[in-house]
């Protein structure tokens, strides 16, 4: 034998030894293949009895088990939202032989209307047909103890207890919380499919949309045996469901329904925040809708009457409104001019009933038609003057102004943390030219300094902005969530108060001489709100507003009387209290309401006595009209 | 394997075939079309049946979805291309780059292990910015050619010395992928680099002796194990033993192949696929749902088409001239089955679930193009055959 590492590369042998081996691997597959082959003549043959009565007899299925949705309170305990018990009938199509047939019986058993099968039919289109349909919500005790003795008739049918959202408060506190309601295919595609096996029901407005991750919770399951009815025969393993967090607001009851009551019969709304944390104490908007009528489906017909009604009861008046601030905006028209020494405390300007622009006879008219006479700071606040906040926004320019009132938040959404909140308007040269493709007119300058023109405010905005005057410059985020709490959570968890900034205003005369000058608004011998301002433990600083809903011409007067209500002028309110050390700051709106002296003032201060637990209510004087 | 038995009696044979080819060569009207393309008719039928028959299948246990079928028709067809383009390749040319896909194979392993992005827990992909590709794919086909081109070198069977550095070349890359860690991959690879030793007449007592060196390390492998691996071989052989977790698989995949009996529930007719009990029931899982749907007979079909397949690469390899080749296509050939009891035995509940999808069949491009490209490697080696000098 020659070693090895010389040999020499004999074809045909090598050949010959890999070909052998070919045939050993040939073998070798061919005992795979009959080891399959066995295998599965085992599984499909001998054993096939077996397994076909493990499919076909005893399903294993798995089961969600959704969570419990959190509670919302609000900041006394009351609940606000809640879940409560109810029995649905449900089907699982695939499970039912003749579906038609068996709902023709249902029907009558149950004595389902026309109505209930068709919008069955309506939610079969929507489903797979392995997933329960409801045929029928919130069944009466005697529908269930109907449909029990009759169960046998009907596999695949049955009564299945689920929780559903309710709102006890009612319509109270439809614009904050908000509603849950069925998930729709949109909200298909954004949420966790997984996590919301067996949940019907999602946030759709208000609280219950925004903090929808921290109500939900955790999905869990639950593995059956099922019978071929689809009946569950033995639970075989659970993993239970994590309820959500409960919430706390910062939204109290009593006030909310005192600013719901205080407004009566008018449209508007009420924002109460607590100037020191940015709480939302009320958030009413008028008129409201039962959010409970949305939780099980609203039929399309009340839809459409919420829709369409002209009050617009959906429309969140609060968050979304734009109305017109009218005068309670010179508060920052002031702290502008004072801010940038365009005025000072003591300046003084004469009114004769109107203003006029240099080299033009149009007349910017003041409230007063004969006039204040001479005016500073102080009187111009108390009396509303408008030709003082002409003459100081002319001074001012537009650009100025706009850039100090971005400061407070004008045109801004605030960050509260409900949904849909509306920027409002606070115009400038740059919106107008883009906007409109117009230049800026001076005489446009003067009607933003008394809050008219294109200015849009909405209430929340209005109360952020007070609230920010009244801390003198720090800022805190609105915010209604206060706390949470889970099941493993021994308290309260308490959520972060969000201060955005101090606003780089320097100088604390400047806003002492604002803050003043409000507070004579309400407790000055001439000022607007004076009829408010008694039998009080400390003082208030507000302002009054009336904003123009119709333009009236040039030598008009305005005339409650001849005008339709829809062209009453708006009125507006806005406070904080007390004005030395403040704890809430109110904004008032009241649609067509007439003057902010006689409709919006009396709402803010009824609301500060039910905050500060004030007994005596002030005898009002009569109201001066602005 | 009559050929195969002919050439052992009579080995001029080939030789005269050789020289009666090359008269033939000039005048190319009597070679077919395939044959001019570099394709071998008999695979290309019986890989075109699976894919037929995968599209069928998918129809079923994809709900009925055309999108999914037409994202797979897509992959269908990049992976064909890609098998008649290596067709096209010459042996020879595999032959030089061999080494160089290797080293390159596992420089990315490497790469893998230290910037390889995660996926389902484990690290395969590398993600070059502008593609994401799965090195261990390349290895499945460049272990069995380097270990084929080094061993065939020299002469056959090889030295101890030889075998030694064989055998440390498959378990390189074998280590690498085992820590990914992809276990069922890194065996397969292993086997396919084996397949190759085997075949090389490597003397039976060695042989032996290695089977025994491999039963003894067992347990060491299992102290390696990570814990759901330790999981899957536990539950395979008790998977009642945890119905939730890895059992499940297991416990649905029998009652779907049990249930479907003899003749099979009908298609689109599987009541465990169509209720979402078998979990993967368009990759790894296919199998169940064919057992459910199309019987022991769908099933006895599917596999004969998969054996013929295998024995038409045995035979490539039996007719090719030089020992690499024959190595190589013995190897493809060998795994490619290997692949199919690997798959079949994990749905069946022979072997672990290790994650290997059903040859051709299963939803997927990454393996389905690397089992193509082997074929692809195949008709090459087959069609060229005659154009070399041995």
């Amino acid at each position: 034998m020659i070693d090895p590492r010389h040999r020499l590369k004999d074809h045909f042998r090598e050949s010959r030894l890999v070909s052998n081996r070919l045939i050993f691997a040939g073998i070798f597959s061919l005992i795979l293949f009959g080891i399959i082959i066995f295998r599965l003549v085992m599984l499909q043959i001998v054993d096939y009895e077996h397994f076909d009565s493990l499919s076909n007899r005893n399903r294993v299925d798995i089961e969600p088990l959704p969570p419990q949705r959190g509670l919302i309170y609000d900041r006394n305990g009351v609940l606000l939202a809640e879940n409560i018990p109810t029995f649905s009938l449900e089907v699982i199509p695939e499970k039912v032989t003749n579906l038609d047939e068996t709902i023709a019986e249902l029907a009558d058993l149950l004595s389902l209307t026309q109505e209930d099968i068709e919008a069955f039919n309506e939610r079969r289109k929507r489903h797979r047909a392995f997933e329960e349909i409801v045929v029928r919500n919130q069944l009466t005790q005697k529908e269930v103890a109907l449909f029990s003795v009759n169960r046998h008739r009907f596999p695949g049918v049955d009564v299945v207890g689920r929780l559903i959202r309710h709102y006890p408060q009612g319509p109270l506190f439809a614009h904050a919380v908000g509603y849950v309601g069925r998930i729709n295919q949109q909200e298909m595609q954004v949420i966790d499919q997984q996590n919301y096996k067996g949940t019907l029901q999602i946030g759709k407005t208000g609280v219950e949309h925004q903090y929808e991750d921290l109500l939900h919770g955790t999905v869990g399951y639950r593995q059956v045996e099922t019978n071929v009815q689809g009946r569950t025969v033995r639970e075989l393993f659970s993993e239970p469901a994590t309820a959500g967090q409960d919430l706390y607001l910062h939204l109290d009851i009593n006030l909310q329904k005192a600013a719901a009551e205080a407004l009566g019969e008018y449209n508007g709304s009420v924002v109460i925040l607590d100037t020191r944390n940015g709480g939302v104490l009320a958030l009413v908007s008028k008129p409201d809708y039962d959010p409970n009528a949305f939780v099980t489906g609203i039929s399309t017909k009340e839809y459409a009457a919420l829709r369409d009604n002209p009050e617009q009861p959906l429309f969140n008046r609060a968050l979304r409104g734009h109305y017109p601030p009218g005068s309670t905006f010179k508060p920052f028209v002031a702290l502008a001019g004072l801010e940038l020494n365009v005025v000072t405390e003591q300046s003084r300007t004469f009114c004769p009933g109107f203003y006029r622009l240099p080299g033009n006879d149009h007349r910017y008219r003041c409230w007063k038609r004969v006039g204040h006479g001479h005016v500073d700071l102080k009187s111009a606040m108390a009396e509303s003057c408008d030709v003082y906040f002409y003459d100081l926004a002319h001074a001012l320019g537009i650009d100025r102004l706009h850039g100090f009132l971005d400061y407070f938040g004008f045109g801004r959404q605030t960050g509260i943390d409900v949904p849909g909140e509306s920027k409002g308007l606070s115009p400038s040269r740059e919106w107008k030219r883009a906007q409109r493709n117009q230049a800026w007119f001076p005489g446009e300058t003067l009607i933003s300094g008394i809050g008219q023109g294109f200015n849009q405010t909405t209430p929340v905005q209005l109360a952020h902005a007070t609230a920010t005057l009244g801390m003198m410059g720090t800022v805190y985020k609105p915010q209604l969530a206060r706390a949470t709490k889970s099941d493993s959570d021994e308290g309260m968890q308490l959520i972060g108060v969000q201060q955005a900034e101090s606003l780089p205003i320097q100088k604390s005369s400047n806003w002492q001489a604002v803050i003043e000058s409000m507070v004579e608004v309400v407790h000055g011998k001439r000022g607007t709100a004076r009829h408010i301002g008694e039998k009080l433990p400390f003082k208030i600083a507000g302002k009054t507003g009336t904003a123009q809903v119709f333009g009236i011409a040039q030598d008009a007067k305005y005339d409650a009387d001849t005008l339709a209500k829809k062209l009453h002028d708006h009125a507006l309110f806005m406070a904080f209290a007390p004005a030395d050390e403040p704890e809430i700051a109110i904004a008032v709106v009241v649609e067509n309401g007439g003057s902010g002296s006689a409709t919006a003032a009396p709402i803010a201060r009824k609301l500060i006595d039910v905050y500060f637990g004030i007994e005596t209510k002030a005898e009002s004087d009569e109201p001066v009209d602005e | 394997m009559s050929q195969l038995m002919n050439d052992r009696r009579n080995p001029p044979r080939a030789m005269s075939q050789l020289l009666q080819d090359r008269r033939k060569v000039p005048g190319l009207q009597r070679t077919s079309f395939l044959r001019r393309a570099h394709i071998d008719g008999f695979l290309l039928l019986g890989i075109m049946a699976l894919l037929l028959f995968s599209s069928v299948v998918l129809y079923s246990s994809g709900g009925e979805d055309i999108g999914l079928l037409i994202r797979q028709a897509i992959r269908m067809a990049i992976a064909v291309t890609v098998m008649m383009a290596l067709a096209q390749m010459h042996p020879d040319r595999l032959k030089d780059i061999a080494f160089w896909v290797y080293g390159i194979g596992v420089l990315t392993l490497i790469a893998v292990l230290l910037f390889g992005t995660i996926g389902k827990g484990a690290q395969r992909w590398l993600d070059l910015g502008f593609f994401r590709f799965q090195p261990s794919e390349i290895m499945k086909l460049a272990v069995p050619l380097v270990v084929a081109v080094y061993l065939a070198e020299r002469p056959l069977p090889p030295s101890i010395s030889r075998l030694l550095i064989a055998l440390l070349m498959i378990a390189i890359p074998v280590v690498l992928i085992a820590k990914q860690p992809d276990l069922g991959t890194a065996l397969l690879i292993g086997s396919s680099g084996l397949i190759v030793v085997f075949l090389s007449g490597v003397s039976w007592r060695l042989l032996l002796g290695f089977v025994v060196l491999c039963a003894s390390a067992a347990p060491v492998l299992w102290y390696f194990m990570h814990d759901y691996q330790r999981r899957r071989v536990i539950t395979l052989f008790n998977p009642e033993s945890d119905p939730l977790g890895a059992g499940y698989h297991i416990i649905q995949s029998k009652i779907a192949i049990g249930s479907g009996g003899l003749q099979g529930r009908g298609w689109l007719q599987g009541t465990q696929s169509h209720l979402e009990f078998l979990p993967e029931r368009s990759t790894d899982f296919i199998f169940a749902v064919i057992a459910e749907e199309f019987g022991l007979i769908g099933l006895i079909a599917l596999i004969t088409v998969y054996l013929l397949i295998t024995a038409r690469g045995l035979y490539i390899a039996a007719q090719a001239q030089v020992s690499y080749m024959k190595l190589l296509a013995g190897s493809i050939a060998i795994t490619f089955l290997i692949y199919v009891f690997v798959n079949v035995g994990m749905v069946t509940g022979l072997l672990p679930v290790v994650g290997v999808p059903l040859p051709l069949i299963s939803y997927g491009g990454t393996s389905m193009v690397t089992l193509l490209a082997g074929f692809g490697i195949l008709m090459s080696i087959h069609t060229h055959r005659r154009m070399m000098s041995p």
